[in-house]
Formats: structure tokens, sequence, C-alpha cells
């Protein structure tokens, strides 16, 4: 009983802590709220939307844009598809199999990656690459790798080392205990976070245009700084479309991957 | 792989032909990508890009430490804090009704023959129509252009925060909301009580906990996120480092590096105690 009864007292603190750090927040931010539904800031406000329209339609404006969605994609998949190499390489070590040593400076890379945002990376591969898709398609893969690499590693760990012994027994080497007995196992569960993954930076590559990583991202970026809203809107348009085919193609994936009898 | 082959042929992978194959097909695909998102790894070790990042790493160490800075870095870690705060609480007003709307378990017409089922239906599609078009543009383009339309700061990451992890909430809320058993609710609703009621005794008992942990996971996102908003002026910590990038002061986009681990770090412990009392 009186476990229950501070469980609830715990949680009725925590209510009020979040209580406290929501109001703190609002007033540490002075957010006026109410100056931005006063006459002069919506009239601006309007006047902002309204330029948006109508957007620019042309066919020589399409095909550019047509042209930044594809390199879009295309910064996305290459961000993906380098990291399943480099972070299987070094989730290895990070699961131990190449022995304790090497196995924290492994997961100490792999956090260092992760941690680091993709839009950090691209701001410091912008010095190290110049501006363009190269710089995204870099920062992607250094964040991917870390968080695709830790994925793996746990995989690797939570794997059964049945199959393994078992090869090991009819003396199989190590590389063909790996491939013929672990390998199988987790391979399923690595492409379902890989595919996860590509999801979420077909996302992170539209908008790291922003800090110069090429792509749909750069070109809003450079139309709204001059003030060409009507070309803007159309950016705007074809990043939605992206988003949510996106969105609705992964959720059709997932739907059709977890209906298969397993 | 080869060792065995070599040994004894009829070890062979019977697969390999296909494997290679597709190892080709990936290989044959990619090329065309690389060639569109100008690939060339080449530019990397271009004197030039390597004399600047070098310089730029070798001013890492040590991290900027002028009292000026840090104050500067504290302000912008608080600003940073506060705007993922407030911005998931006002995504959480948002969420909260779209969710209800948007639960097929909260249906009065689904528990019999009634009259208003396609009306019901129409309006939960209407209701998730919306949760999507939130969700479709990205958190920082929302912050982009409220900085471009009235030079907010802040307040746009706010904003921004709220429009789309209100529509995210939303989403995840109701989908957690159905996945619960609907039988309790049902017999609510059957026994006459109303929608909220049902909710409150039938559907949030059995589904408290998933909620709460999605919120805080959600908060957790909203520090990162409103870090990332900086990028584009929404202030806080990301604009600290846009501003050290682009004015090339390593020393402290490294105090900022170090701040932003920290932070993550901090936000993963604040979040665990958080599910494990109030889950």
């Amino acid at each position: 009983m009186t476990a229950a009864r501070s469980h609830r007292a715990a949680g009725l603190a925590c209510l009020a802590a979040i209580a406290l750090a929501v109001v703190a927040s609002f007033h540490y931010l002075a957010v006026d709220f109410g100056s931005l539904f006063e006459a002069g800031a919506r009239g601006r406000m309007a006047r902002f939307v309204v330029e948006f329209f109508p957007p620019d339609l042309s066919p020589a404006f399409l095909r550019q844009v047509g042209i930044a969605a594809l390199q879009t994609l295309a910064v996305s998949l290459l961000g993906t598809a380098i990291p399943v190499v480099f972070g299987g390489l070094l989730a290895l070590p990070a699961a131990g199999r190449l022995g304790r040593a090497p196995q924290w400076p492994a997961r100490l890379a792999l956090n260092a990656l992760r941690s680091v945002p993709e839009l950090v990376w691209a701001a410091l591969m912008v010095l190290a690459a110049g501006l363009g898709p190269f710089a995204g398609t870099l920062a992607l893969a250094l964040h991917t790798t870390g968080v695709l690499g830790r994925l793996f590693a746990e995989s690797l760990e939570n794997a059964s080392p049945a199959p393994e012994a078992a090869l090991r027994d009819l003396g199989a080497g190590r590389v063909a205990r790996f491939a013929y007995g672990t390998l199988p196992l987790i391979a399923p569960q690595c492409l379902g976070y890989t595919l996860y993954r590509w999801e979420m930076n077909i996302r992170m590559a539209t908008i790291l245009g922003f800090v110069g990583g090429g792509g749909l991202g750069q070109m809003l970026y450079f139309h709204l700084s001059l003030f060409q809203q009507g070309q803007a809107a159309t950016v705007l348009l074809a990043m939605a479309l992206l988003v949510l085919s996106d969105d609705a193609l992964s959720g059709w994936a997932r739907r059709s991957l977890s209906a298969q009898p397993h | 792989m080869s060792a065995v082959a070599a040994v004894r042929p009829a070890l062979r992978d019977p697969a390999a032909a296909r494997r290679l194959g597709w190892a080709i097909t990936a290989l044959v695909l990619l090329w065309p990508l690389g060639r569109l998102a100008d690939f060339h790894p080449a530019t990397l070790l271009a004197p030039s890009n390597l004399q600047v990042l070098g310089t730029f790493l070798a001013g890492y160490l040590p991290p900027s430490m002028a009292p000026d800075f840090l104050r500067e870095l504290a302000t912008a870690t608080l600003t940073t804090l506060a705007i993922a705060t407030a911005g998931i609480a006002l995504a959480f007003v948002i969420a909260v009704p779209l969710a209800i709307a948007a639960t097929r378990s909260l249906s009065v017409a689904a528990i019999g023959p009634a009259d208003g089922r396609w009306r019901g239906r129409l309006l939960r599609q209407a209701v998730r129509t919306v949760t999507v078009l939130l969700r479709s543009v990205p958190e920082i383009v929302w912050a982009l252009l409220f900085v471009r339309a009235s030079g907010l700061g802040p307040a746009a990451g706010v904003l921004a925060l709220a429009i789309t992890y209100g529509g995210m909430l939303a989403k995840v809320y109701s989908e957690i909301l159905e996945s619960a058993d609907v039988r309790p609710a049902r017999a609510l609703l059957q026994a006459g009580s109303g929608r909220l009621a049902a909710l409150c005794f039938g559907l949030l008992p059995l589904a408290a906990d998933e909620l709460v942990s999605y919120t805080v996971y959600r908060w957790e996102c909203a520090v990162r996120a409103a870090v990332v908003m900086g990028f584009v002026g929404a202030g806080g910590l990301g604009q600290l480092m846009d501003q050290a990038i682009k004015g090339f002061v390593p020393a402290e986009a490294s105090s900022i590096s170090l701040v932003f681990f920290a932070l993550v770090l901090l936000a993963d412990a604040i979040s665990l105690v958080l599910r494990k009392v109030l889950a």
C-alpha cells in the first residue's frame, strides 16, 4: 500500500514539475502570442502568405524542382547505403566480435557519430567538401553510420549463438561461421532498420540544403532569400509530396512486412 | 568462405550467383545516384579543403571557456530547452482533441445500428487528413518560414514544433488508443456513458503507459529539433553553432558540441526518470 502511495506521490510531484517547467519555458522565452495576432502582425503574415500564390508551375522551373527532388532522393539513398557498409564494419568490434580491446573504441566512435545531428555534420561537411549534395551525403552518412552501427551491434549481440557453435563443431572457419550462422539470423532485422533509417533520411535530406547540403532544401533557402515566394511555394509543395509519399510507402511496406508469416 | 570452397567444392554457396547478381545490380543502380549527388570523394582530399577542415579541427581544442561566451552559451542552452518544452506543451494541446476525434474505438455509431455512421467516419477521415497535413512539412521548414515571415526567433521554433509535433502526437496517440482492447470502452458506451468518460475509464487505463512514454520520447526528440532549428534562426544552441561555424571560431563550436552532448544525455536521463515514475 505504502509503495503504491509513494509511487503516486512521485507521479504527482513529477506532474507538478512538468507544469512548472512548461510555465517557466513560456515565461523565459517571453513569447508574446497576443502580439502575434494583433492587426499589424496579422497583416504582415497575411501578405507573406499571399505572396506564395500562385506557385511557379512553369515547365522549366518544374524541371529544376524535379532534378532537385531526385538529388534529394539520391542523397538519402547514398546516405543510407554507405552506412550499411561502414556501420556493419564498426558493429563487429562494437558487439565484441573481435575481442574486448577494440570494443569500447568502436562503441565510442559510434556514439560520437550518432550524437552529432545531421544538420551539424552538414555544416561541418560544407567546410570539408564545399556547398552541394556531396556535403549532404557525407553528413547523412556520418550520422547514419553511428545509428545503424549501434542497431546492428545490438542485433549481433542478441543473435542466438547456437548456429555458430554448430558450425564451429563441424569445423567451419570464423568467416564462414559468421556468414552462414549469424548473418542469416540478423539480416531481416538489419534490413528493417536500414529501411526505417532510409525513410527518416529522405526527410532529413530535404532539409540538409538549408546549410548547403544540396537538393530541395538548398533551393527553398535560395528562393526564400531572394524573396521569390512563388518559386519557394513550388519547392514546398514538392517537399510535402516527397514526405507524404515516403510516409505512405513506408506505412505500406511495414504493413506488408508484418503481414508475412514468420 | 573461399577457404571452405577450396577445400571442398561441394560446400560452395548455392546462392552465390544470385547474390553476386544482386550486388552488381545495386552497384549499377547506385552509380547514377552518385553522379546526381555529386559524389566525388576526391574533393575531400583536395589540399584547399583539407586545409580548411584541418585548421578548423585544430582549433577545436581547447574548447572556448571565455566567461562572456559561457554566459551566452548558458542562455542559449536554456532557450533550447525552453523551446522544446513549450513546443511540446503546445503540440500536446493541439494533439489531444485531434487524437480523440480520430479514434475509432470511441465511435458511438460503431456499437450498433445507427444512422450517424458515415458522418463519424467522415469526421475521422477529415481529422486524419489534418494530422497528415500538419506532419507533412518538417518542423525546421516551418521554423524557416516563421523566421522569414516575422523575424520571430525562439517563438518561431515553438510554433514550428507545435505544428509538426502536434500532428505526430495526434497520429500516434490515436494509434495507441486504437491498439488497446476496445471492450471496456464499448461496454461503457453501450451502458450509456459519454465518449469522454469511455476514454478516461475505458481506454486510458490500458494505454496510459505507452502514451506517457511516447510523449516523453517526443520531448527528447524536440530537444534535438530545437537545437537544429537554430540553424535557420530560431535561436538557441543551433544559432550559436551556426555562427561559430560560419564565423570560423572552432573553439566555440567545440564548447557548443560539448554542451549539446551533455544536453542529449540529460534529456535521456530525465526521460528515463519520467517514464519510470509516470508510467
